[in-house]
């Protein structure tokens, strides 16, 4: 599992657009399983997802009529079955029938989590998958996804600003500023090479240039 | 390659069926949205039916003249209910803020704009198809009199309607929302041009050659020379069709062009956060 981290404007949801083919890069390649994006996005886009607390599902479906059509559009094999899977696994299932204009914001985001995963997709890439929630849902959250990296081998890369989450779940971490990759690598040798105890310390010496003024001074 | 795989690279009924599923949804749970679909098109025929019995009350020409205001009247609403129809699904993806969930899933834009075409249809026939029935009802206007004249009509009309919906769609992914007024005014934008309720001959001369460009001039004189003269105008209906064969490829082209200019410029990500 993969991190990207950067401040507001960094370009964390640009990439995660690129990597889905949403955006065309203004130079460079994207390559995802082999795939060009987003020139032969089609090759690959069923077997990646995509989840978001800032994108909506159509509000007035009902939980169990947004899934069946995403489903459907993904080419899921007994649908039903699935949804009631993912129902269970994610305790959706007394929300199924209500609309989804009507859910809590922990309630939408295990019903996005739910058609993110809908496709078991190979690359799943999620834009603050906890953000607006309270600690027991984002914990819980945070738990599903780590069985759900573990039971499928998926790529999962994750833009957030919650260090510890990022901690927790990442083995990898992405810096970004400004649009360009300020570092990149483990959690822990970011923190070694900063000299900093936690990941949010190393994130402010990024954000603020700090590396690079005291690289200057010396 | 495995079945699987090339399944999912082609175009795929079920993913056509799918969108077509999330449209039938929305529609079966808003009954404003299914009285909307009704409600012009009733106060419409009621306007026009009315109109028509008052030039029938008068001999001559004007009589002959006024069968066809109420015909005319239900083929523009073919035409313009169609085209809305279109675009409203269209415009139901903007409003729910799920056009990103639809652009990064494997869903082709065949297949997005195929099941446009199969909810226009829908639409169209739960508004349509109770108004042609008070027309026949109450105004004497009797659809199978038409014969096959009324299927040639009806697929020129419809073959433009969405010529102007896929347009109107490409508009909207590219410009986003500011682009939405079109949806509810480009189609009126042919109105007078087309010729509806008057035969071309009434245009000044210079102006003829612009509506001869455009297939529902063709329909509606073809209209008038079945209502006035009972007389099928194949050549007519020919020529409609040949020109919507041109404008519905340029709108598909400038579909997918906009599209590509979206994804360039990056508005196709508001849809997305």
């Amino acid at each position: 599992m993969t991190a990207l981290l950067g401040g507001n404007g960094a370009g964390k949801t640009t990439t995660i657009a690129m990597i889905l083919g949403l955006t065309m890069p203004t130079s460079g390649t994207v390559t995802v399983l082999g795939a060009e994006m987003p020139r032969q996005r089609y090759q690959v886009l069923h077997r990646m997802n995509f989840e978001s607390p800032y994108v909506d599902m159509p509000m007035r479906l009902t939980v169990r009529q947004n899934l069946t059509v995403f489903a459907g559009i993904y080419g899921v094999e007994d649908v039903q079955g699935r949804i009631m899977t993912l129902a269970e696994e994610l305790n959706l299932i007394e929300f199924l029938d209500r609309p989804s204009g009507k859910l809590s914001s922990g309630q939408k985001t295990r019903v996005s989590l739910a058609k993110a995963l809908l496709n078991h997709p190979e690359v799943l890439l999620l834009d603050e998958p906890t953000a607006s929630l309270d600690p027991d849902t984002a914990d819980w959250v945070r738990g599903r996804l780590e069985r759900y990296r573990f039971e499928q081998g998926a790529t999962v890369l994750l833009a957030s600003h919650n260090m510890s989450e990022v901690e927790r779940l990442c083995e990898r971490v992405i810096m970004l500023k400004k649009g360009r990759v300020e570092d990149d690598d483990s959690p822990q040798q970011l923190l070694a090479r900063y000299g900093r105890r936690t990941l949010e310390e190393v994130f402010l010496d990024v954000a603020r240039g700090r590396r690079e003024k005291q690289e200057a001074a010396q | 390659m495995s079945a699987r795989l090339q399944a999912q690279q082609n175009f795929s009924l079920r993913r056509v069926g799918a969108m077509v599923l999330r449209y039938w949804y929305l529609l079966r749970s808003s009954w404003p949205r299914l009285l909307e679909l009704i409600y012009w098109p009733t106060v419409q025929v009621l306007t026009w039916g009315l109109i028509q019995i008052y030039v029938a009350q008068h001999s001559g020409f004007f009589a002959r003249a006024g069968a066809t205001l109420i015909g005319a009247m239900l083929l523009w609403e073919i035409l313009f209910r169609g085209q809305l129809g279109f675009s409203i699904s269209f415009l139901e993806e903007m409003w729910a803020r799920n056009l990103g969930n639809l652009m990064i899933s494997p869903l082709r834009p065949a297949e997005f704009i195929s099941a446009l075409m199969i909810m226009s249809l829908i639409r169209l026939a739960i508004g349509m198809v109770p108004v042609f029935f008070m027309a026949m009802a109450f105004f004497g206007f009797n659809v199978y009199e038409l014969g096959f004249g009324f299927v040639a009509f009806f697929v020129n009309l419809i073959l433009t309607s969405w010529a102007i919906g896929i347009l109107v769609s490409g508009l909207l992914l590219r410009h986003g929302m500011g682009a939405e007024s079109l949806a509810w005014t480009l189609t009126f934008l042919i109105l007078p041009l087309s010729c509806v309720y008057y035969p071309v001959a009434v245009l000044p001369e210079w102006l003829q050659p612009v509506a001869w460009a455009l297939p529902p001039t063709y329909v509606f004189e073809g209209l008038r020379a079945m209502l006035t003269d009972r007389v099928f105008r194949a050549d007519l209906m020919l020529g409609a069709l040949a020109l919507n064969a041109v404008y519905f490829g340029a709108a598909v082209f400038a579909f997918l062009r906009l599209m590509e200019s979206a994804r360039r410029q990056g508005t196709l990500m508001q849809g997305a956060d």
